[in-house]
């Protein structure tokens, strides 16, 4: 996972969130703009240039208490504002396991 | 099976509440992540991509029934009903809360199972052959020796805070299934001239981003100086490890950087000085570990039983028996591994149900004991043969006895980018695919030995180098690229496997390896030469011209 002081320079190529862990639980939870973490993608704060990234990374480390491990991860959003994993992994982390779980299979 | 005592059980319930308290602090805001995570990863806890990963410790791969159904107790209160067993006889629940973990702690403490020395850098869960103690020829239990060193190293501080992990594997069969080659140390048990017992010792094994065979150190330590001579290698390891570069701080590293004959130099050095200290072992300490490891009280069988016999008939029982049961040292006994890489499913993994119903054979045919082993199957190690045909019963109902042991669908693979937040691709889904195509028994068993290894990043968690094909799954441009090795080996004639060329697509990972096996098929000048065989006898060429020449 890539930390936050690996992100100390931060390019963003798009649209991008912070995402992180809840710490009592370790559910994925995204950085809102109410500066509260959610669990529904569509509730995360979208940032869109670095200075915004660095912003929003840094309250979002900041609360320690709330989620684990805050890293900017990159989003799609679409035409109707619709927003999306952009990679394999944040599509991952956000539908869970790409397989059938033994006890559900 | 091993008592533990009264230190044991309370430094366990110590442990438990130290973690209590230290979790609290954490939610409370008391503590900070930076400063919980060693904790944390001292206690076997993870954050992964989903959850919180628990990794429990499963030493030297013995369990005991109720031990078992504590592991089951934990995947159905506090995960999602199932473990996954790892390369190192641990198991790992993967969708634990933070805030229930120390129940789950005190729950599993109550039968003598623990989290120490399954994650952080230091000494890590002591492994060991699953056939210990039932395979013929053995030269002694490994696991009193074991048992030994997980004593000596668990919470010892000298070793808690290593430039990197370390871990030890152990055998005393000249066939080795411990893998000790890729291991930090690793030791086999023998014995001298004048029949004592001692080992021959390695050191520097490992996979990962820069994979090494382990090396002999020295060709006999006496088993009364092992602790001494390890603690000598660990002092050299300590003193000159690197900590500034987390690539290149494991051990392997500085026994190739040094060389192993001046690495070497280093450890006799340091070791005579610590040689004739109260680390050498006393006769009765090891006798007071063997005296509390209890065997079972066999019984005199014959070696074929009528029950045996009669079995026989049935071809699906005898598919299972061939593949999957093996001699065992006391006549009209057998050990029975039992496959956990059923066609279609994520290698490694049990369901609660599974664990608790395996207690109950274990206990009605196996004197209450269970086996893990490296490859990610668990093993019955003292089934007696006339109870051979009913334990496949009740095993193929709970959809245990897929007869593919040391078979090509008995793929060994890490939880890749599906749950790991080191993973750049995914691995079960590569497994479970390549298991359906290979789900004709007579196909797979025409195709003979033939281990496939699959790891979801450089990490290597599932031994990728060391697979006959080896499997590694990077991230190209943001897309799975998969890169095969053919070749590797983790037995006693350990190698590196080679690469063959360049990566392929997720979804063409199948018809690669399907080559790859038409090829051998195809190759080979009889039906016994197995695949590594073959390689051996021609090279990667063949393979190589087969893969690529339409790609």
């Amino acid at each position: 996972m890539t930390s936050p002081l690996e992100q100390k320079k931060i390019k963003i190529a798009g649209p991008s969130v912070v995402t992180a862990n809840r710490t009592w639980d370790g559910i994925v939870v995204y950085r809102t703009a109410a500066k509260s973490w959610s669990a529904d993608l569509s509730e995360a704060a979208i940032v869109r240039n670095s200075d915004e990234a660095k912003a929003l990374l840094a309250e979002s480390v900041a609360d320690d208490v709330g989620a684990v491990g805050a890293y900017i991860a990159p989003v799609q959003v679409g035409a109707d504002g619709k927003i999306e994993p952009g990679n394999l992994r944040e599509q991952i982390r956000r539908t869970g396991v790409t397989i059938g779980q033994p006890a559900q299979v | 099976m091993y008592a533990y005592d009264e230190i044991d059980r309370t430094l366990v319930n110590e442990r438990v509440s130290e973690f209590r308290d230290q979790v609290k602090r954490r939610l409370s805001g008391e503590l900070t992540e930076d400063e919980f995570k060693i904790l944390r990863l001292q206690n076997g806890v993870y954050l992964q991509l989903h959850a919180y990963m628990f990794r429990v410790a499963i030493p030297y791969g013995t369990l005991a029934t109720n031990q078992l159904r504590a592991l089951a107790h934990v995947a159905r209160k506090y995960d999602r009903g199932y473990g996954h067993f790892t390369t190192r006889q641990n198991i790992q629940f993967n969708w634990i809360k933070l805030a229930e973990l120390p129940d789950a702690l005190e729950d599993l403490a109550k039968v003598g199972i623990h989290a120490m020395q399954t994650s952080g850098n230091n000494m890590r869960n002591v492994t060991s052959d699953q056939w210990a103690g039932v395979a013929p020829g053995e030269i002694e239990d490994p696991r009193i020796w074991s048992e030994l060193i997980r004593q000596h190293t668990t919470l010892h501080p000298e070793f808690s805070f290593l430039p990197r992990k370390f871990k030890i594997a152990i055998t005393a069969s000249d066939h080795d299934r411990a893998a000790i080659k890729i291991h930090d140390i690793g030791l086999k048990l023998i014995k001298n001239e004048k029949g004592e017992t001692g080992f021959e010792v390695l050191v520097g094994g490992g996979l990962g981003r820069t994979p090494f065979i382990a090396k002999t150190i020295k060709h006999f330590v006496h088993g009364r100086d092992i602790l001494s001579y390890i603690e000598a290698i660990l002092r050299v390891y300590n003193q000159y490890g690197r900590r500034d570069n987390i690539y290149k701080a494991r051990i392997k590293i500085l026994v190739h950087e040094l060389g192993i004959e001046k690495f070497s130099r280093e450890v006799e050095e340091e070791w005579q000085h610590i040689r004739n200290s109260s680390l050498q072992i006393d006769d009765e300490v090891i006798e007071d570990i063997r005296s509390r490891f209890t065997y079972p009280a066999y019984e005199k069988l014959p070696h074929m039983p009528d029950e045996l016999r009669q079995a026989a008939a049935d071809p699906d029982f005898e598919a299972w028996r061939k593949n999957s049961v093996a001699p065992h040292k006391v006549q009209g006994y057998s050990i029975v591994t039992i496959s956990l890489k059923p066609i279609g499913k994520p290698p490694g993994d049990a369901t609660a149900e599974q664990m608790d119903a395996l207690a109950d054979l274990a206990d009605v045919y196996s004197f209450g004991e269970i086996r893990v082993g490296h490859e990610q199957n668990l093993a019955l190690p003292h089934v007696a043969k006339r109870d051979l045909p009913a334990l496949w019963k009740a095993l193929d109902k709970l959809g245990l006895a897929t007869p593919n042991v040391n078979l090509i669908t008995d793929i060994i693979a890490c939880p890749g980018l599906d749950y790991c937040s080191l993973a750049n691709a995914r691995s079960i889904p590569i497994a479970q695919e390549l298991t359906r195509r290979f789900a004709n028994h007579e196909l797979a068993s025409l195709i003979g030995r033939l281990h496939i290894n699959i790891s979801g990043c450089i990490n290597a968690c599932g031994h990728h180098h060391v697979g006959h094909i080896g499997i590694l799954g990077v991230e190209k441009n943001g897309e799975e690229v998969y890169q095969i090795t053919i070749g590797g080996r983790a037995d006693e004639n350990a190698a590196l496997g080679t690469l063959i060329g360049p990566g392929v697509k997720f979804d063409e990972v199948a018809d690669v390896i399907e080559d790859v096996v038409e090829a051998y098929l195809a190759l080979r000048e009889r039906p016994e030469e197995l695949f590594m065989d073959t390689v051996k006898r021609l090279g990667v060429e063949p393979f190589k011209e087969r893969v690529y020449a339409t790609r």
